[in-house]
C-alpha cells in the first residue's frame, strides 16, 4: 500500500516537472526541471524493484548528461526565451493527436495485463541485468557502443575548427 | 523486529551518525588549520579552549549570527537553493556507508550503517555525482564574473574526473563481485601467504586503482592541488565569492563531508574496512571494529592534509590533460589487468 502512494506521488511529480520544464522561460529552470523529472523516475524504478537501472539513471542522466546541459546553458550565458502562440495547426492537430496517443496506450495498458509486473517484482539485480547484457543481448549491446563511438567522433569532427579542417584537406 | 521499533532505531541511528559527521566535518577544519600551521612553522588556533578545541564551537556560533547579505544582483531562487543542495547530497551519501558488524541490544541485531543497499556503492557515486549541481547553480545564480568562472571549472573538472574515479572502482567491483558495501569488505576476509591482509590494495595490481582513486577524489571534492574552483589567486574564492555568513558555512560542510565520504570509500574498498584485531571483553569487540574503521579515516583526512600542506595548485589545462590523457587510460589498462588476472586465475 505504502508503496502505490509513493509509486503515484512520484509518478505525479514527475509529470509535473515534465509540465513545468515546458512553462519555464528561463532554460536553467527547464533544465533543472529536466533533473527532476529524472530523479523522479529514478524512484519509480526503484519503486518497481530495478535498483541497477535507478542507480545508472541518477548516475548517467541526472549527474553527467544533464550537467552538461546545464553547463552549456552557463558558458552560453543564455538568456530568457521568447514564447510564441504556436501555430493554429499545431492546436488543431496537436491537441486531437495527444488524446488520441493517450487513449491508444491506456487502451494498450487495459488489454494486455500479462506483461506488467507488481511493484517492487522487476528482476532488476545487477547480476540479473550483466547476464542479459553480455550473454543474451551481447551483439546489440556492441553495435550500440559502436554507434555512439562514432557520435562522439562525429562530435569531435563538428567541433574541430575551420584551419586544422583545412589543413589536413591541403595534405591529402 | 517490528515495524516500529524498526523506525524508532533507525531514527536514533540517523540522528547519531549525522551528529558524528557534523561534529567530524567542525573539528576537520580545525585539524587542517592545526596541521597546515605546524607545517608552516606556526601554532594555528590556540586561543578558544585548551588547544583551540573549541574554536569549531566559536565559528559555529559567529556564522549563526553573520549578517547574511543577498547581493541585489542574484538570481534568488537559485542562489538560496544552491548550498542546500551542495550540504543535502554531500550528507545524504553518509547513510549507506558501514563502520562496523552488527552489534546486539537487548536481544535485537542491529548492523552499523543506517541502510545496506545491494547497490551501496552505485548509491554513492550517484549523490556525489549529483552534488556538482550545488556549485554549478552557486556559481551561475551568483551573478558575478569570479563565480561564474568557478563554477563552471568546478563541473567541468568534476564531470571529467568522475570518469577516471568510476573506472578505478570497477577492479575492486570485479574482484569483489558485489555492489554491495558491506559485500565489498566482507571479501576482504582473512590473509594470504599468512599474515598479510586479503585487502583489494594487494590484489590483482589494485594498489593502481587505489592511487587513481585517490587523485581523481581529490579533484572531486575541490581539494588543493586540484581547487582551481576557488582558486583565490585568480577567481577571489569562485564559485562561493557571494556567499556570507550560513551560506557560506554550508559550502564548507558540504566539502568536508564530501572528504569524509571519500575517505570512508577508500577504506571500505580498498584497505578492508572495519578489519583489525579483535579481543577483549564483549563491549570491547564491538567498538573495535569501529575504531579501527575510524583510524583509516582519520589517517585520509590528515594525508588530504599533508598533501594540502606539500603541493602546490595545478593549472587549469595541467589539470585537464593530467585527467584524460593520463589519468583515464591508466584506469582503463587497470582494468583490462584486473579483468585478466580475475580471468586466468
Amino acid at each position: 500500500m505504502l508503496h502505490l502512494i509513493l509509486f503515484s506521488v512520484f509518478g505525479l511529480v514527475c509529470v509535473a516537472g515534465a509540465v513545468n520544464l515546458l512553462l519555464q522561460r528561463h532554460p536553467i529552470n527547464s533544465a533543472l526541471s529536466l533533473v527532476v523529472v529524472m530523479g523522479a523516475l529514478a524512484v519509480e524504478y526503484l519503486l518497481l524493484g530495478a535498483e541497477f537501472v535507478a542507480a545508472v539513471q541518477v548516475i548517467v542522466y541526472a549527474g553527467a548528461i544533464m550537467v552538461l546541459f546545464v553547463f552549456v546553458i552557463m558558458l552560453l550565458n543564455a538568456g530568457e526565451e521568447e514564447h510564441t502562440h504556436g501555430s493554429r495547426v499545431a492546436w488543431l492537430l496537436g491537441l486531437p493527436g495527444m488524446l488520441a496517443v493517450t487513449v491508444l496506450i491506456c487502451w494498450g495498458l487495459i488489454q494486455d495485463q500479462t506483461s506488467s509486473v507488481r511493484i517492487g517484482e522487476l528482476p532488476g539485480h545487477p547480476a540479473d541485468i550483466a547476464q542479459l547484457l553480455f550473454h543474451q543481448f551481447l551483439l546489440p549491446f556492441e553495435v550500440t557502443s559502436i554507434l555512439v563511438l562514432i557520435a562522439i567522433m562525429g562530435a569531435v569532427v563538428l567541433a574541430a575548427r575551420p584551419e586544422s579542417v583545412r589543413e589536413t584537406k591541403r595534405e591529402h | 523486529m517490528s515495524i516500529t521499533l524498526f523506525i524508532i532505531v533507525s531514527f536514533i541511528k540517523i540522528a547519531l551518525i549525522l551528529f558524528v559527521l557534523l561534529t567530524a566535518v567542525a573539528y576537520t577544519v580545525w585539524l587542517e588549520r592545526k596541521v597546515v600551521g605546524r607545517m608552516q612553522n606556526r601554532w594555528g588556533p590556540t586561543r578558544v579552549g585548551p588547544f583551540g578545541l573549541l574554536q569549531p564551537a566559536a565559528n559555529g556560533v559567529k556564522f549563526l549570527f553573520k549578517e547574511d547579505l543577498t547581493p541585489p544582483h542574484v538570481y534568488k531562487p537559485l542562489y538560496i537553493a544552491a548550498p542546500m543542495i551542495a550540504v543535502i547530497f554531500a550528507v545524504t551519501s553518509i547513510a549507506v556507508i558501514p563502520f562496523g558488524n552488527s552489534v546486539t541490544i537487548a536481544g535485537y541485531d542491529i548492523p552499523l550503517q543506517i541502510t545496506d543497499v545491494n547497490i551501496g556503492l552505485l548509491v554513492v557515486l550517484g549523490i556525489t555525482s549529483l552534488g556538482v549541481y550545488g556549485v554549478a547553480l552557486s556559481g551561475w545564480s551568483s551573478n558575478s564574473k569570479y563565480s561564474l568562472l568557478g563554477g563552471l571549472r568546478a563541473s567541468a573538472q568534476m564531470v571529467s574526473y568522475e570518469i577516471a574515479l568510476g573506472l578505478s572502482l570497477v577492479g575492486v567491483l570485479i574482484l569483489a563481485g558485489t555492489f554491495s558495501l558491506r559485500g565489498i569488505v566482507d571479501a576482504q576476509a582473512g590473509h594470504f601467504w599468512g599474515f598479510i591482509p586479503n585487502w583489494f590494495i594487494f590484489r590483482g595490481g589494485q594498489i593502481v586503482a587505489f592511487f587513481i582513486y585517490l587523485t581523481a577524489a581529490y579533484a572531486e571534492t575541490n581539494r588543493i592541488p586540484f581547487d582551481l574552483p576557488e582558486a583565490e589567486t585568480e577567481l577571489v574564492a569562485g564559485y562561493h565569492t557571494e556567499y556570507s555568513a550560513m551560506k557560506f558555512a554550508m559550502f564548507f560542510m558540504a566539502e568536508y563531508a564530501n572528504m569524509i565520504t571519500v575517505a570512508c570509500i577508500a577504506s571500505l574498498l580498498f584497505l578492508g574496512g572495519w578489519r583489525g584485531p579483535v579481543f577483549g571483553p564483549d563491549w570491547l569487540q564491538a567498538i573495535l571494529p569501529v575504531f579501527w574503521f575510524s583510524l583509516r579515516v582519520f589517517v585520509f583526512l590528515f594525508v588530504y592534509i599533508w598533501v594540502r600542506g606539500t603541493l602546490p595548485r595545478f593549472r587549469y589545462d595541467q589539470l585537464m590533460a593530467f585527467g584524460w590523457k593520463f589519468l583515464l587510460p591508466l584506469a582503463i589498462a587497470n582494468l583490462v589487468v584486473t579483468a585478466l588476472i580475475v580471468a586466468v586465475t
